[in-house]
């Protein structure tokens, strides 16, 4: 009972509520301490060199003259940071992202490092060190990279996942393939294929607050640092493994973040700042620039797809083929893998074929953006559905629902699907108001699927009860969207007592074991299980120390309502304790009250959505803008269904900016053109309608409350649902995201011409 | 003899096999027994492997039994944002 995680359908007191966010005050006032915020005696200020260039050769880093420089306390180069990873490629390529070691891969790659007294010293420094470059051809373009001829960033990659493996170098990192089935006899069965190319280029995640840290490292080898991060006991590992430091001898204390959205999974300048502590004997703090923010940090992978679908014309879908490619930035990553995951995850097909090339480019390392790289495979799949809809005269909502996946459907992944959500979120669209309110001049209505995995983890929580019955619910998981609330609600509603009685702290990591990640729709899932768990666990004792005050056997007695009960007629006088009145006896029944939980939380269960959106465009100047927009799906159970809402509205706001506007714009010498908010344009809440959501709650019966995650998924569908909107209100299907005025006026031109 | 389904990017360390069958009642054993027969899956076991099991996605339990008759697919040990 205590860790079964299974759905027990129970009556909910709390969870479902909305109370008011238990950070809203000290984030409206300024009392909340970001990233930026903390301070140390003795502090130094810290600042990155980056490579001008798109690719080179480091000959030569000469950094005396730095040295001498009166105010700087240490200066850093690769040379400071010994390769430690023992063959561990992935942390080796992220050592080799933090600071440059033989050559730079991206305009914005660092090469060197300085610590001084004020930031005008750090500035004079950095430009006292020299750095002799060779300067070697580079490619940013995802389809150009791929080419035999384009320039090859690394000697020794030979492309995985191909038999026999290539003997020549490329820039194909790995190749993967999934699907099932003949898609060729598919095609054949089709009474009309759609083969179509779609590109959408690269954006950042584009978090208001940009990285930053105070690292300080004593003389005894001892360290602490204070970060912005989604992930404080990953950034622990990762940066004790970089600078060959004891994980317990590091402790990191998360802030409140300012969003991530997936770029704060990773470490980046935390290790330059330890190890500049570390040299410097004084605390260091770096905070990266917006323009060190968008060239070297975050971006998603910039993509090539090619989608093929068949279709027949009672409304079958007979096969579905992708091949994608998406920019990895200079080292191996996994996102065309879950782009080709991803695809065709909506639907039942009995053939369907996906291959992913993982392509390295001379960009940034592309970071995980909220459901990474399924928005855009969405985007590819989701316009031709829509296109193939019109093409047999059905309504593209009624080909959705007649191809949907259901339970028993095998997944284009490989797995079949147990109880899944995406004919819901499709049924309740189809019975929205949205569906049938009016159109105006000039605009369009589309709509699109999206689906996410989610997965749960590694997680530690404790719970303390104090001696006024108060209860404080300690977790590892950061904060990054509500879930201080949601944990605590669920914990209240374990142990049967008001959501005021409880209240949720992120621990720094010296206070609790290993906790993964705030990524993949986790916090909430995994460390609300975590929570119930403990709070199991707590009863437990509560019921222990119950009985010695009763001094009955703990067997007679029971846990209702927040309160212990003594069972059966021989007791019929003792009245009820309450956790209170518990907790204020707990120094003579054995000491303090406390309840935890390790675990590592599985089933997260996979996650559905649908969304309508209504454009208009002005056909002069190709500007056009989202006149209403509605968000459907699936949360399991929404624990606070205000932050469930909010979740949802954040990723289609982000989706309609990348939809629309967002864009990293390279010139021919490979430099970022656009690294500030000004060129490189998020929308603002003038450019957004309100968005509507509709929640809907499919238990997930792997969680005890039926919880599933739910902050990723949103940003999938908005892209597609977008493009089919801007085509159906322009005529034009619009293959290139972003769909900026430019852009937009290009492919109605194009259209005119024929 | 559990079934074990791999995708594309496992194939060339299995022989270009789609399906492998592996005596093995864990995720752990699976993935010792893997190891030994195929020594090409050992740096994708460390770079990480997920397993569904008849739908259900385990990342880390290697505890986890494989029961007689199941559906096992490995997968790529997923990251998110």
């Amino acid at each position: 009972m205590p860790l079964d995680a299974s759905y027990t359908g129970k009556d909910f007191k709390s969870v479902g509520t909305r109370p008011l966010r238990p950070d809203g005050i000290d984030k409206v006032t300024g009392r909340a301490k970001y990233g930026a915020d903390h301070n140390l005696p003795g502090q130094l200020v810290a600042l990155v060199l980056r490579s001008p260039h798109a690719h080179a050769k480091i000959k030569k880093i000469d950094t005396s003259k730095a040295e001498k420089l009166s105010g700087v306390k240490a200066v850093l180069t690769a040379a400071d940071l010994p390769d430690l990873t023992h063959g561990d490629q992935g942390m080796f390529d992220i050592l080799d992202n933090c600071m440059a070691r033989t050559k730079v891969f991206y305009d914005g790659h660092a090469v060197a490092a300085v610590a001084a007294v004020d930031m005008a010293t750090a500035k004079a420094a950095l430009k006292l060190i020299k750095v002799d470059y060779e300067v070697l051809p580079h490619v940013t373009e995802v389809d150009e990279a791929v080419k035999p001829s384009a320039p090859v960033l690394h000697a020794n990659c030979f492309t995985e996942g191909v038999e026999p493996k290539p003997k020549k170098a490329s820039n194909i990192a790995k190749v993967t393939e999934f699907g099932h089935g003949d898609v060729e006899a598919g095609f054949a069965e089709a009474d009309f294929v759609i083969e179509r190319n779609f590109k959408t280029e690269q954006t950042h995640q584009g978090y208001i607050e940009p990285h930053a840290c105070v690292a300080s490292v004593s003389p005894d080898g001892t360290g602490e640092l204070w970060v912005c991060t989604q992930g404080h006991f990953v950034y622990r590992n990762h940066c004790a493994m970089l600078l060959g430091m004891d994980v317990s001898k590091l402790r990191v204390t998360s802030s409140e973040i300012g969003g991530g959205f997936g770029g704060k999974t990773h470490v980046w300048v935390e290790p330059v700042a330890l190890a500049l502590s570390r040299k410097a004997n004084r605390p260091v703090k770096i905070v990266m620039t917006r323009d060190e923010v968008f060239r070297a940090s975050g971006p998603t992978s910039a993509t090539s797809i090619d989608v093929k679908i068949g279709i027949k014309k009672d409304g079958t879908i007979t096969a579905g083929k992708a091949e994608l490619r998406y920019a990895s930035g200079p080292y191996l990553t996994m996102w065309a893998e879950l782009g080709a995951m991803t695809s065709f995850a909506c639907y039942d097909l009995k053939n369907v074929k996906t291959k992913g090339y993982e392509v390295l480019v001379n960009r940034p390392k592309s970071a995980a953006y909220r459901a990474p790289s399924a928005p855009m495979a969405a985007f590819a799949v989701e316009s031709v559905i829509d296109e193939l809809a019109k093409k047999i005269g059905k309504d593209p909502l009624e080909v959705r629902i007649q191809n949907a996946a259901k339970q028993g459907t095998r997944s284009s992944y490989g797995p079949i699907y147990g109880p899944i959500g995406i004919g819901p979120t499709l049924e309740a669209a189809k019975k929205h108001p949205h569906m049938n309110a009016p159109l105006g001049k000039n605009q369009g209505r589309g709509y699109a699927c999206g689906f996410w995995f989610n997965f749960g983890g590694q997680t530690c929580t404790d719970i303390n009860v104090g001696p006024d019955g108060s209860v404080t619910l300690t977790v590892g998981t950061v904060d990054v969207g509500g879930s201080r609330a949601s944990l605590a609600l669920c914990v209240a509603e374990e142990l049967g007592i008001p959501y005021s009685q409880v209240k949720c702290l992120v621990a720094d990591t010296g206070t609790l074991g290993h906790n993964d990640m705030t990524d993949g729709s986790r916090g909430t899932f995994s460390s609300s299980m975590a929570g119930i768990f403990a709070a199991r666990n707590t009863i437990e004792e509560l019921k222990e120390r119950a009985a010695k005050m009763w001094e009955i056997p703990v067997e007679d007695v029971t846990w209702e309502n927040g309160q212990a009960k003594a069972q059966g007629s021989n007791y019929g006088n003792l009245a009820p304790l309450s956790l209170k009145e518990i907790a204020a006896a707990a120094g003579n029944t054995g000491g303090p009250v406390a309840g935890h939980a390790e675990i590592v939380a599985d089933g997260a269960g996979v996650s559905f959505a649908t969304h309508i959106c209504d454009i208009e465009l002005d056909a002069e100047t190709g500007r056009s803008r989202i006149v209403r927009y509605t968000v459907i799906q699936d949360a399991g159970k929404a624990v606070h269904p205000t932050y469930v809402e909010g979740q949802y509205q954040g990723g289609a706001a982000q989706g309609i900016g990348w939809a629309l506007n967002e864009e990293y714009i390279y010139g021919k010498d490979g430099r970022l053109q656009n690294a500030g908010f000004l060129d490189y344009r998020i929308p603002v809440c003038s450019d957004l309608p309100m968005i509507d959501t509709q929640i809907l709650e499919i238990p997930n019966p792997n969680h005890p409350y039926g919880v599933r995650g739910v902050g990723e998924t949103s940003i999938v569908p908005p892209i597609a649902a977008i493009a089919n909107a801007l085509s159906n209100a322009s005529g034009v299907r619009m293959t290139h995201v972003p769909m900026s005025p430019p852009r937009v006026l290009k492919a109605l031109e194009a259209a005119k011409k024929g | 003899m559990a079934e074990i389904h791999l995708w594309g990017a496992l194939r060339p360390a299995a022989d270009g096999a789609l399906v492998v069958s592996v005596d093995a009642k864990t995720i752990r054993e699976l993935f010792r027994k893997l190891e030994e027969t195929y020594p090409g899956m050992a740096p994708h076991i460390a770079r990480g492997i997920a397993v569904s099991i008849d739908g259900k996605i385990y990342r880390d339990s290697w505890q986890t039994e494989l029961p007689e008759g199941a559906e096992i697919y490995l997968l790529p040990r997923i990251q998110g944002g």
